[in-house]
């Protein structure tokens, strides 16, 4: 890349208020973002694939019934271990080998550090798939049983049974290492840089310290130290604390790097961005016990997850208030800038998302919905409608510049945006009134069989909502295939419409 | 300080997290410190073991090549052995282990569950659940007989026409007749749920008969 480009790079970039700052090929490797994009857009694939074995299996159109490897059970672990550890994770890497950086200018702490932890993450990630996958098969073994027998421990060869936490007993050390690098890597040009600190880096820098605390806490805990009643609190703070405390504060803290550079204006309100995050930082911990409401967990640490969760809504809106506020005056670039319409639109799906949590936290609505498809609905909006959407965006933005080129496709670009959110919205909207069915059939003491046949037509739509937005991102994956390449563009998408300054 | 990166490490990164872990974790594990975990040893009653019995002499030469005699110790193997595939193979994921005390769910599944209930080994993770596809299992243990089972989890739909749960043909050599030694710890498993309350085992009819809330 020439002088000239780098510059380029630059001028669009924080400010700096330092003449002598570093080029960005000083500062950044984009070798390894693209790296860690194709693996993070390599087990997206794997994990949508899951997604839909599992969605035909609840429909009766599973083509592959009994066979032992493609058992639905163990692929609907398959699919949520892939989102959480192979797309978010690999695609969060990816995204802060540029953001932080070209926020501190101090490169990451050692790049064949870089290296190692990008090659260590996918031997983590593979394993955890292999192990889940195989285990079963190979679990009954006598050596296993002995010290399970010995030790009174589960030994699971494959999963354990902590959503989230399914990555096996022996990949769990290897996982806190490579937390652990992945922290020193990032804090070292974090603590070099001189001056306040950026809102996006408040968040980077929590993040790493709450990652690493959050994965040994429901990795280790419950299954070594305490078992029964306290194991479950613990369990419902790890598998809300790895939404709330790895991935929420990277993703805001990418929104507050990625969308003033887009904008070309500072973030409408500095006080809001604090209240924001510390807001979430003392609240969000706290209410890992909602997701086991009316369990014999005691009722007053129940009663505390569900106002913590209220109050961290009221905190959800200042944020999304400020960023709102920061495109006021700007409102065109959300029609006509591909990556700022992924930001804004993942926005309106977070407020809604925060918005339903205040309301299905409390006990009223937990009698009807909880076990029910309202949550899996939920759940979805929340990774893919917000998270999923802006790490789109982000790789819309950035691929142009790390492969030097345009998009291949302008349409097929559009398409990936409105099959991906469009078919997120119907599967949302589907699985949210399928809650409600569920709820009140098994209130009502019917049959069960009421419940799984009155939910057909909504598990049906259910696989066509998935298979837009599988197709969305086969749009996504051809055209960067394409470009890539280097295929010449009929189409291409303007430097504009991929939030590109034209120069 | 609330943009300093002392700040941000140590208040809101570790304090935060720790006020939260002490408040939400530590407090129930101090308050049911004095319980004591009972191990799988511990667990097996006689009501599994007659499910156990029942499993070796339905079958026989399945039974003896997996486990042998049906001892309170091959039991507890089986017990631990059938966690760890319940757990392996994503049961967990549609089937609950936990009866809430709402929603008329202590009229279809039987008693609402309780603390004490947890604690043992095969609770470690504990197995609350997340998502009911299928119904709530912790009271599941003697409802159903073996040979039900064994067609079941050979293939649902034979005795459960509508139901959308997956085959496990790898738990049996063949035939629904043939479990072998993981189909056969699955089904000890199962019939073990439940197998410690005083209504055992629970069927849904007996609470419409008896007028039970």
């Amino acid at each position: 890349m020439t002088h000239g480009a780098s510059v380029h790079h630059r001028s669009d970039g924080p400010v700096a208020g330092d003449a002598a700052a570093p080029s960005h090929d000083d500062l950044v490797d984009e070798k390894i973002i693209v790296c860690y994009y194709v693996a993070a857009l390599t087990f997206l694939t794997i994990s949508m694939l899951a997604g839909l074995l599992v969605a035909l299996q609840l429909v009766h159109w599973n083509p592959f019934r009994g066979t032992e490897l493609l058992s639905p059970g163990r692929w609907r672990m398959i699919h949520t271990n892939a989102i959480a550890y192979g797309f978010l994770a690999n695609a969060f890497l990816g995204t802060l080998h540029w953001a932080v950086p070209r926020l501190t200018f101090h490169k990451v702490l050692s790049t064949r550090l870089s290296w190692f932890i990008f090659g260590a993450w996918q031997v983590i990630v593979l394993s955890t798939a292999l192990g889940i996958v195989l285990g079963p098969t190979f679990q009954d073994q006598p050596w296993i049983l002995a010290l399970a027998k010995k030790w009174h421990l589960p030994m699971n060869l494959g999963a354990q049974g902590l959503e989230w936490g399914e990555t096996p007993f022996w990949i769990d050390p290897l996982a806190l290492v490579g937390l652990a690098l992945v922290a020193v890597n990032f804090m070292v040009p974090i603590g070099k840089s001189k001056g306040p600190m950026y809102v996006s880096l408040w968040y980077f820098m929590a993040a790493f310290v709450w990652t690493f605390l959050t994965y040994a806490m429901g990795n280790l805990l419950p299954e070594y130290a305490v078992a029964g009643t306290s194991a479950g609190a613990i369990g419902g703070l790890f598998i809300h604390d790895l939404v709330g405390l790895f991935v929420t504060p990277l993703g805001w803290g990418l929104m507050y790097y990625f969308v003033p550079i887009m904008l070309k204006k500072p973030i409408w309100s500095h006080g809001l961005s604090l209240v924001g995050f510390w807001g979430l930082a003392f609240f969000y911990p706290l209410q890992g016990i909602h997701h086991f409401l009316y369990t014999p967990i005691p009722m007053f640490l129940q009663y505390g997850a569900v106002i913590s969760t209220i109050a961290v809504e009221l905190v959800v809106a200042t944020v999304v208030i400020n960023f709102f506020g920061t495109l006021v005056g700007r409102g065109k670039e959300f029609f006509e800038n591909l990556p700022i319409r992924y930001f804004y639109t993942g926005m309106v799906f977070y407020f809604i998302t925060c918005f339903q949590c205040a309301l299905q936290v409390t006990l009223t609505f937990q009698k009807l919905i909880h076990f029910t498809d309202w949550v899996v609905g939920h759940a979805h909006l929340v990774m893919f409608g917000v998270f999923s959407l802006w790490l789109f965006g982000i790789m819309t933005y950035l691929f142009p510049r790390l492969l030097g080129r345009p998009w291949w496709s302008r349409s097929l670009c559009e398409y990936h945006y409105w099959l991906s959110a469009g078919g997120l919205s119907v599967m949302f909207l589907d699985l949210t009134f399928a809650g409600i069915f569920q709820g009140y059939y098994w209130s009502s003491l019917q049959p069960w069989d009421a419940s799984t046949n009155g939910s057909q037509p909504f598990w049906i739509t259910r696989v066509f909502a998935g298979l837009a937005m599988f197709a969305g991102l086969l749009c996504f994956l051809f055209n960067l295939w394409m470009t890539a390449r280097g295929a010449e563009a009929t189409d291409p998408l303007p430097a504009r419409a991929a939030g590109t300054p034209t120069a | 300080m609330f943009e300093s990166k002392s700040g941000i490490f140590f208040i809101a990164g570790i304090g935060f997290f720790l006020i939260a872990f002490l408040g939400n974790g530590v407090v129930p594990m101090i308050m049911y410190k004095d319980r004591h975990e009972q191990t799988a040893e511990e667990v097996v009653n006689k009501r599994v073991m007659a499910q156990f019995r029942d499993l070796a002499q339905r079958y026989p030469e399945s039974f003896q090549n997996a486990f042998g005699e049906p001892t309170e110790e091959a039991c507890a193997e089986a017990l631990r052995l059938g966690r760890q595939l319940y757990v392996g193979e994503g049961c967990w994921h549609c089937h609950s282990q936990f009866v809430r005390p709402v929603s008329n769910e202590s009229r279809r599944f039987g008693p609402v569950s309780k603390s004490e209930e947890y604690d043992n080994e095969l609770q470690r993770p504990v197995l609350f659940g997340t998502r009911r596809v299928g119904p709530d299992l912790s009271r599941e243990g003697g409802r159903r007989g073996n040979d039900w089972h064994a067609v079941h989890f050979h293939k649902p739909q034979v005795v459960s026409t509508d139901s959308p749960m997956p085959e496990y043909p790898w738990f049996f050599d063949g035939s629904p007749d043939k479990p072998n030694r993981r189909g056969i710890a699955v089904m000890t498993y199962i019939q073990w749920l439940g197998s410690w309350l005083e209504e055992y085992p629970y069927y849904e009819e007996l609470a419409e008969v008896k007028g039970e809330p």
